[in-house]
């Protein structure tokens, strides 16, 4: 049991290098392996997480190479990392399961190093909600957004400089990240993130921490796509293929704000972000406006995955605001976001791909017929836009309640208002959406009939991560108050009650 | 005064300085690889400033030497010469993958000016 924060991120990393080399023979070969890797780091995660909730939350750590902390670097398992842990592999493995098909079609020839780099941006990012230490934060950041660099520059013409500008981007955010981890280091001493909780308190007058803490939270609000860092965003998801999209948009960003929420929960003292300094509400704001701003865009766009991303910036807007509340309900709600927006954004981003594997488009205007050649996917579709919307019992609608609830304790009136009319926006841009894919050629003579290219369902390989997806989403909603209550209160805990 | 403050704290002021010369560049150079010069500009700045946070007058290497003593006055703290040496490591990397980028970008459309190419895009698409 207690190796398991160190077999996680190992079993991803050995895939990675495994399936780099095996993908210069067969790309069939190399898929088999990421996906081996993908399945045994979920399990890994799985039996953590059970681990660590019959533990009432008590963290499983490990020590790398013996070296004990805080000379050495640990990794820690407690329960906001095997949440975020579980996400991230099984959002991994259902896109695995998924890519081949997907990938054959959109990038013929060039598959066998799309897997090692998925296995190794898994890596990165379970790496990131492991690690005990902020420095090591920092380089599982940067493998992270290395791979996904490589997954996102393989797509559509524009591809390439989308991810140029995405990573001068990053390397700010990420530049702005490591200087803060220096002044943090220069003031506390250490690194390690229980040491640095242990002595901050000491030092929450210190000017160099308060630089610190608002040069990491502005580094990671870049890598985060936090209005208004997330300039980036939109032209990235656009032109990357089906399966990055699918991989990157639902955990990359979150785990960004998983970064801050660690930051703010357990290395730096109570009170810090919200007293000392008002960052917490500075994050607040900047989200509200975030989610406007993406919210109304997004009705603009007549490119799926390009609504989509807009939808993205605004939705990631609700982890701020939990973030920007910081009261227990809003927190809850926001970390129950990034589990609900992770399964919704999946969905959708995998049931682009599979349309655009049949219908050769990604144009919402030629998404007609759509619903009657592909009828359950298209139900899943459903299910995933009345959960973007937040329409009880899917998922998306108790992080809503969750945030509002926080909002109305916090008194933070606008806010509310906020979270409300978002959720009326998204109803249009997504109703525009459903309204294209029931309408029907033969009947209504003001829209032509679009052909697919190949008739029916899509492959098996694709139906079924779309299909658990979508049951994920409804499962998710139906239990979630077994998740906030084994899980998210304890981790909102310091927090106060 | 001003002296004592210039001569004390030189080294930060050049490091802040190189720090905004590499975000000017990386923010209004059109060119893509003077961004890219700019961004490493940029992440040298931050490493000088963790090497320089961590110099000692008088200090020699972290190796125990029985004839110095044990003394923590005597030798230089290694972690950040350790942490700064992984993150040049990090940053050489993604210099590769922005000049591979670049590499990919000059066969496709013949120039590195933003401008130029976001306008050859658009032709060609």
């Amino acid at each position: 049991m207690s190796q398991i924060p160190a077999l996680i991120p190992t079993s991803l990393l050995l895939a990675s290098l495994v399936a780099l080399l095996v993908g210069l023979k067969s790309h069939r070969a190399a898929h088999l392996i990421a996906l081996a890797g993908a399945v045994v780091a979920f399990v890994c995660s799985l039996l953590g997480l059970q681990a660590v909730i019959q533990g009432d939350g008590e963290a499983i750590r490990y020590a790398m190479g013996a070296w004990v902390p805080p000379i050495g670097i640990e990794f820690v398992l407690d329960s906001l990392a095997a949440y975020m842990v579980t996400l991230i592999t099984f959002i991994g493995v259902m896109v695995l399961i998924y890519a081949p098909r997907s990938l054959a079609f959109e990038t013929p020839g060039r598959q066998g190093m799309v897997y090692p780099s998925m296995t190794l941006v898994l890596a990165g990012l379970v790496g990131m909600c492991l690690t005990g230490d902020v420095f090591n934060l920092y380089v599982f950041l940067e493998i992270a957004a290395l791979a996904a660099y490589a997954l996102l520059a393989i797509g559509d013409r524009g591809a390439p400089v989308a991810t140029l500008r995405y990573l001068l981007f990053g390397a700010v955010g990420g530049g702005f990240y490591l200087l803060g981890v220096a002044y943090l280091y220069f003031a506390a001493g250490t690194v390690n993130m229980a040491d640095l909780s242990m002595r901050l308190p000491e030092l929450m007058e210190s000017q160099a921490v308060i630089v610190a803490a608002v040069l990491m939270v502005v580094g990671l609000g870049v890598k985060m796509a936090l209005f208004p860092f997330h300039l980036w965003l939109p032209d990235v998801y656009t032109n990357a293929p089906s399966v990055s999209a699918g991989l990157i948009a639902p955990i990359m960003t979150k785990v960004s704000a998983y970064a801050i929420i660690r930051l703010f929960l357990d290395v730096f003292p109570p009170g810090f972000f919200t007293e000392s300094l008002p960052i917490a509400t500075t994050i607040g704001w900047v989200s509200a406006a975030g989610i406007v701003f993406g919210s109304v865009l997004a009705i603009a766009q007549h490119d799926y995955r390009r609504m989509l991303a807009y939808s993205s910036v605004g939705q990631l807007g609700y982890i701020g605001l939990g973030i920007g509340l910081a009261n227990p309900l809003g927190m809850i709600g926001g970390l129950l976001h990034i589990l609900n927006h992770a399964l919704m954004k999946g969905l959708l981003f995998m049931i682009g791909g599979a349309v655009r594997l049949r219908f050769g488009t990604t144009k919402i205007p030629e998404y007609v017929g759509v619903g009657r050649a592909m009828p359950w996917t298209m139900v899943a579709f459903t299910v995933g836009v009345l959960a973007m919307v937040g329409i009880p019992p899917t998922a998306g609608f108790f992080s809503k309640w969750y945030l509002l609830l926080g909002a109305a304790d916090a008194g933070a009136w606008i806010w509310f208002a906020v979270i409300i009319v978002s959720s009326l926006l998204s109803a249009i841009y997504f109703f525009r959406v459903v309204e294209m894919i029931y309408r029907d050629p033969e009947t209504d003579s003001a829209v032509a009939d679009h052909e697919p290219r190949e008739a029916g369902e899509a492959p098996a390989s694709m139906f079924w991560p779309i299909t658990i997806m979508a049951t994920a989403v409804m499962a998710v909603g139906i239990f979630n108050v077994l998740i906030v209550s084994a899980l998210l209160e304890r981790i909102v805990a310091p927090l106060g009650g | 005064m001003t002296a004592d403050f210039l001569l004390s704290r030189y080294p930060y002021i050049l490091i802040a300085l190189l720090f905004g010369i590499g975000l000017y560049g990386m923010t209004v150079k059109r060119n893509l690889m003077k961004k890219v010069i700019g961004m490493t500009i940029f992440q040298t700045s931050i490493y000088l400033f963790f090497i320089q946070g961590a110099t000692k007058q008088g200090a020699t290497i972290p190796v125990l030497d029985p004839e110095m003593g044990s003394s923590p006055e005597l030798y230089i703290n290694p972690l950040p010469q350790v942490i700064v040496l992984t993150a040049i490591v990090v940053g050489v990397a993604i210099t590769g993958v922005a000049l591979s980028l670049i590499l990919v970008l000059h066969r496709r459309y013949g120039t590195l000016d933003e401008v130029e190419l976001l306008r050859r895009m658009r032709e060609s698409a």
